[in-house]
């Protein structure tokens, strides 16, 4: 197969850079990676131009962030971009733990069937990035220019001035709102001085992805997450395999905190690992060799003013969860239809603060997870270790054990609980889905035709109404479940929002619940609007 | 401390017990011994399924009020 040939895009000089006084643009997102091309993706859709700024001219080097969410492909496919991704990308959904070449636990993250998304699809962030660029290309409110790097960043009262630097000199631009979607290292951050607070682990990695015709271990190349604790062709704590698009195949090794990065990621040294784990007459090329260490880290607010953080900007992750990418992609989501709000007059600026308690809680709950995953994959005493291999000895015949292990949490749906957005329930509901949740999608019937839920619950604010009955006149439009309307052919949409007839759900306009009612309460749900648009509470 | 960790004496015959514990560990060299306690807390604790109980259990056992 092919090999992925990473676009490369012209350097375009723009008017801009001839502007006596400062050109002004409302949102201006830095960084066109996965989490700046879903935000503007986003707010286009929302009617919002962006300007976006990338200092490169392609898209991602190596495959990094690879496993992409069901939420996430959810979002995605909202904007348009989730089918080729689909197509492209590897589905999986089974995980396996090896400890010392013994299989001791295996688990399955999307049990049910009435999904339209996997649980997970692998697929290269470069593969991602070039679907996202093929919908933005086709999205005339969105102005990116390549080559573009963030210099200086001075907010004032209402907006950011922006120093750029460009291959034929510099500009100043005005912003409205800044989104500074530039990565772990982001300039934006280091140019307002902001602090990084969190663990920083010391333990090293190896990636190394390589393209392989035949599937290893002679194995049908079913793709499943393998993961081994003290395997037995690498000595090392860990290792990992995991399949991606195009027979390329991602292998994880641990090395240790004194593993020299420089070396390790040398070929000539890679090969005996590889040819130690996969057999001497495996054949191989490398798509990606790096060594790395990683951060469970974050910003104490990722809303400064009009400038605003998200993805690995605000905070850090360790790999193992799959919720770097995954949780950046959530915050840009969460993100876009706020400021849409507030630059339209229709909601309070105060509104952008929710993202940061929101996308806070998230990012907490994502390092939470992912510190537990790493002290568990990296014992730093002697009595962690014990614990450690006592689980996974345990493992092999004891299930309790095997809810132990922790190889990495993978990413699900932050549940926003606890936000102000929120209006609690009233009534009695199961809580598996609750105020916070994102919205379970469900196959549907429309006039006849197979489709999803979540496809019907797309524009801004939508009220879900289990009934037979029109709704009436409410203050948002209404997508309804029963006669004469979408059909819940499998009874699935029901179950899984555990609704009866007259069931009521107010979903935000990024899918998630604002609020619930077992009847029609026009003054309820008038009031759960207000809220979750940041006008009211109480 | 009141609790819900139950400190008063559980066992009908105490001896039998310290004998059983301290005879599962003949024999055993000092990391076999570890090892063995590591699984039987895992054991002991997924038993008792109480993760409040545990963490009064843990801070008894870890000497601080």
């Amino acid at each position: 197969m092919a090999r992925f040939t990473p676009p490369v895009f012209d350097y375009r000089r723009c008017a801009d850079q001839d502007s006596p006084r400062p050109a002004r643009h409302e949102v201006v997102i830095i960084g066109a990676g996965m989490v700046g091309l879903t935000a503007a993706l986003d707010l286009a859709q929302r009617g919002v131009a962006v300007l976006l700024l990338d200092d490169d001219n392609t898209v991602s080097v190596g495959s990094r962030s690879i496993c992409q969410a069901k939420r996430t492909l959810e979002i995605w496919d909202r904007l348009g971009a989730a089918a080729p991704m689909l197509e492209k990308g590897v589905t999986w959904q089974i995980g396996r733990v090896f400890f010392r070449g013994q299989e001791v636990y295996n688990f399955d993250l999307l049990p049910e069937g009435g999904h339209r998304f996997p649980a997970f699809i692998n697929l290269q962030q470069y593969f991602v990035e070039h679907y996202l660029l093929e919908r933005v290309a086709d999205c005339p409110a969105i102005e990116l220019r390549w080559k573009n790097r963030l210099a200086g960043l001075t907010p004032h009262a209402d907006g950011v001035r922006l120093s750029i630097e460009t291959p034929d000199g510099g500009y100043t631009l005005e912003a409205g709102w800044v989104i500074a979607a530039d990565g772990a290292r982001s300039t934006a951050r280091r140019l307002m001085g902001l602090d990084f607070k969190g663990r920083v682990f010391e333990e090293r990695f190896l990636i190394a992805d390589v393209r392989m015709p035949e599937p290893p271990f002679g194995r049908t190349g079913v793709p499943e997450r393998w993961f081994w604790f003290e395997p037995p062709f690498h000595k090392g704590d860990s290792a990992l395999l995991h399949r991606q698009a195009d027979d390329v195949w991602r292998i994880d090794f641990q090395l240790g905190p004194d593993a020299d990065p420089e070396a390790e990621r040398q070929p000539e040294r890679v090969a005996p690992r590889l040819r130690t784990m996969l057999g001497e007459n495996a054949r191989f090329d490398y798509e990606w060799l790096s060594v790395y260490t990683f951060q469970c880290r974050r910003l104490e607010k990722f809303r400064h003013g009009r400038v605003i953080f998200a993805g690995d900007a605000a905070h850090q992750v360790s790999p193992f969860g799959a919720r770097g990418g995954n949780s950046g992609v959530q915050d840009a989501d969460n993100l876009a239809w706020k400021l849409a709000l507030v630059l339209q007059g229709t909601a309070p600026e105060t509104l952008l603060d929710s993202y940061d308690e929101e996308r806070g809680f998230a990012a907490d709950d994502n390092i939470l997870n992912s510190t537990r995953s790493t002290d568990f994959m990296t014992p730093r005493t002697a009595a962690a270790r014990r614990f450690r291999d006592a689980v996974l000895a345990l493992a092999e015949r004891h299930p309790f054990a095997r809810r132990m292990i922790n190889s990495g949490r993978l990413s699900t749906a932050t549940v926003l609980d606890r936000s102000p957005l929120n209006t609690p329930d009233r009534d009695p509901f199961a809580p598996t889905m609750r105020p916070g949740s994102a919205a379970a999608d469900a196959p549907v019937g429309a006039q006849g035709r197979e489709s999803w839920l979540l496809e019907h619950l797309r524009s801004g604010f939508t009220g879900l109404y289990f009934s037979d009955d029109d709704a009436g006149s409410l203050p948002v439009p209404v997508v309804r479940l029963g006669r004469n309307a979408l059909e819940d052919r499998d009874g699935l949409a029901a179950k899984r929002y555990d609704a009866r007839p007259g069931t009521f759900y107010l979903l935000r306009p990024d899918q998630h619940v604002a609020g619930r009612w077992r009847t029609l309460d026009r003054n309820a749900i008038a009031a759960a609007l207000a809220r979750a648009t940041g006008k009211a509470s109480g | 401390m009141t609790g819900k960790l139950n400190t008063e004496t559980a066992f009908a015959n105490p001896d039998d017990f310290y004998d059983a514990l301290i005879d599962a560990h003949r024999g055993l060299s000092e990391e076999q011994s570890a090892a063995l306690n590591a699984k039987l807390i895992l054991l002991l604790a997924n038993h008792i399924g109480d993760l409040e109980i545990i963490r009064e259990a843990l801070v008894l056992a870890r000497g601080e009020p």
